[in-house]
């Protein structure tokens, strides 16, 4: 079922999201000041869209968690969330020109433009913390440690990448080419997940019982269902 | 020669000695008054004080450093400037010496305002402030003036240039003296905003920048105004580590071409406080910055960072 190392791969992926998130987060200052300043609201602005979407996403990643949790789906998550953090880079400047021409309230339009920018990028990255205490939890006694040790990992990763963006990043790349790296290696992380995935599902299907006809059993869920009656 | 040397030496510490009590006796004089708390809050932005010492009323940011003054008067003489970086701020004058409209970002305690509505009373005088607290006490305790044609807006220095451009408006003067409690904002130092700021000049317009000398900013800061503006004139004092920066929507006149202004403009600006003649000296085309250094934008404008 699992490679030896996998829980510590799944927790470098977990860090590396939490990393990526507060970076992006505090990258989303600077990139809204040209067109909607640097007032305490704009702050007000990025935090709620940010906690908003993670709350989804924590939501939506716990749901999918509930069927067929593998390490392939694991990181298409990542792939996704990667692909979706890019355009910040590259559509930025478009996007908020349009809803600083249409929004006059720098507040509203503050808000609007962090909707647009992070909303959908930062749900998926949310979905990995509750995605990953599924794939490292094996039994109920352990599962309250395993996400207190997910969420340890993750958020000391947030932790890290709020200082080393602010305090070192931003002093020697532009911001987009820092959110570029993001994304990349985001990426990257989700297609090394799907291929272990990948290999996994593999020799699983190999294991699988075959009965007499030679036949592979359709899945191993309606199997146990049947168990249980 | 041995025996001279020693009583010599004696002599010289006796002096330096003298030296110091008086020093320290003067400093004890010269400050017989304790500085008063007059009004002390905390804004959304940092903490604002308003400080009297005699006759002078300061405002401050923040407490702790001495560095914070934001803005000045003396109680007795309203009218005349005590900071010197407003007074280098005039030399905007001898290029563009009748503005009739002119954009402030960052209001301080309005003496700027005040003083170019006495000089100009027909001119259209727009200040624009993030922090309202600072709006309401420029009015409280700096005697900050209001009318049809000189206004205040609690607003972004950046969005007011972005939405101004976009209305179809026009300034002969534009003054940049935003600061938070560091420096200026990133976003108000970047090559992007200084190209919206000089689209939103007219013709003759002309911007002036209150900066510090002293700080790993000033070669980015300067390279960043060359590289919008062309050449621009420094306003120094050498007293003081302030620094303007002086630039216009067209390429600026040498300084010999300024000269014609001088006298007329030295009698108004005389009661003010403001001697143009020590201004005009201080005015420099020099490129004392280091020519290579990378310029500020948008996405790189480690500003603060790099100002330690």
């Amino acid at each position: 079922m699992t490679f030896r190392g996998q829980n510590l791969f799944i927790y470098l992926l977990a860090f590396t999201s939490g990393f990526s998130i507060m970076g992006v987060e505090l990258l989303g200052g600077r990139i809204l000041a040209p067109f909607f300043g640097s007032s305490v609201h704009i702050w007000g602005s990025i935090i709620t869209v940010f906690m908003l979407s993670l709350s989804i996403g924590y939501l939506i990643g716990g749901k999918l968690s509930t069927r067929n949790a593998n390490l392939f789906r694991y990181g298409l998550i990542f792939l996704v969330a990667g692909c979706l953090v890019m355009p910040i880079a590259y559509f930025a400047n478009p996007i908020m020109e349009a809803i600083f021409l249409q929004i006059e309230d720098s507040r509203y339009g503050s808000l609007v433009a962090s909707m647009a920018l992070f909303f959908f990028p930062t749900i998926v990255l949310g979905m990995i913390s509750p995605y990953s205490v599924r794939l490292l939890v094996t039994s109920k006694e352990e599962s309250g440690q395993i996400a207190g040790i997910l969420y340890f990992v993750s958020t000391l990763g947030s932790a890290l990448g709020t200082i080393i963006t602010s305090f070192y990043f931003v002093l020697y790349f532009e911001v987009n080419d820092i959110i570029t790296a993001f994304s990349l290696i985001l990426v990257f992380l989700g297609l090394a997940a799907i291929t272990l995935g990948r290999k996994q599902l593999a020799s699983q299907a190999a294991q699988e019982p075959v009965d007499q006809h030679g036949k592979k059993s359709q899945n191993n869920a309606s199997n146990e269902v049947i168990h249980e009656s | 020669m041995k025996v001279n040397l020693q009583l010599t030496s004696k002599s010289r510490l006796s002096l330096s000695l003298i030296a110091v009590l008086t020093t320290i006796f003067a400093l004890l004089m010269s400050q017989p008054v304790q500085a008063k708390v007059v009004h002390q809050e905390r804004s959304m932005y940092r903490n604002i004080l308003v400080e009297d010492t005699g006759n002078l009323r300061c405002l401050k940011f923040n407490v702790k450093s001495h560095k914070t003054n934001q803005s000045c008067f003396l109680k007795s003489e309203p009218n005349r400037l005590v900071f010197n970086y407003t007074k280098l701020l005039f030399s905007g004058l001898l290029v563009n010496p009748n503005p009739e409209r002119i954009l402030i970002i960052g209001l301080g305690g309005g003496t700027m305002s005040n003083t170019l509505h006495q000089l100009f009373p027909t001119a259209r005088i727009e200040n624009i402030e993030i922090d309202p607290a600072v709006i309401k006490v420029a009015r409280q305790y700096f005697d900050f003036f209001e009318n049809d044609i000189v206004t205040s807006q609690a607003k972004d220095g950046r969005i007011f240039i972005k939405r101004a451009k976009m209305k179809g408006e026009a300034y002969d003067w534009i003054i940049l003296d935003a600061f938070n409690g560091d420096y200026i904002p990133e976003h108000l130092m970047t090559k992007e905003f200084l190209q919206e700021t000089k689209d939103l000049l007219t013709d003759n317009g002309i911007v002036t920048a209150n900066t510090f000398s002293v700080s790993k900013l000033y070669d980015y800061e300067s390279a960043t105004y060359q590289a919008v503006f062309g050449d621009f004139y420094q306003v120094k004092n050498k007293k003081n580590e302030n620094r303007i920066l002086l630039a216009g929507k067209k390429a600026l006149p040498q300084k010999a071409a300024l000269e014609a202004n001088l006298a007329a403009m030295h009698d108004r600006l005389k009661p003010y406080g403001v001697n143009i003649l020590q201004v005009f000296d201080s005015m420099t085309f020099d490129k004392d910055w280091q020519q290579d250094s990378s310029v500020l934008t948008d996405q790189y404008s480690p500003a603060n960072l790099l100002n330690q």
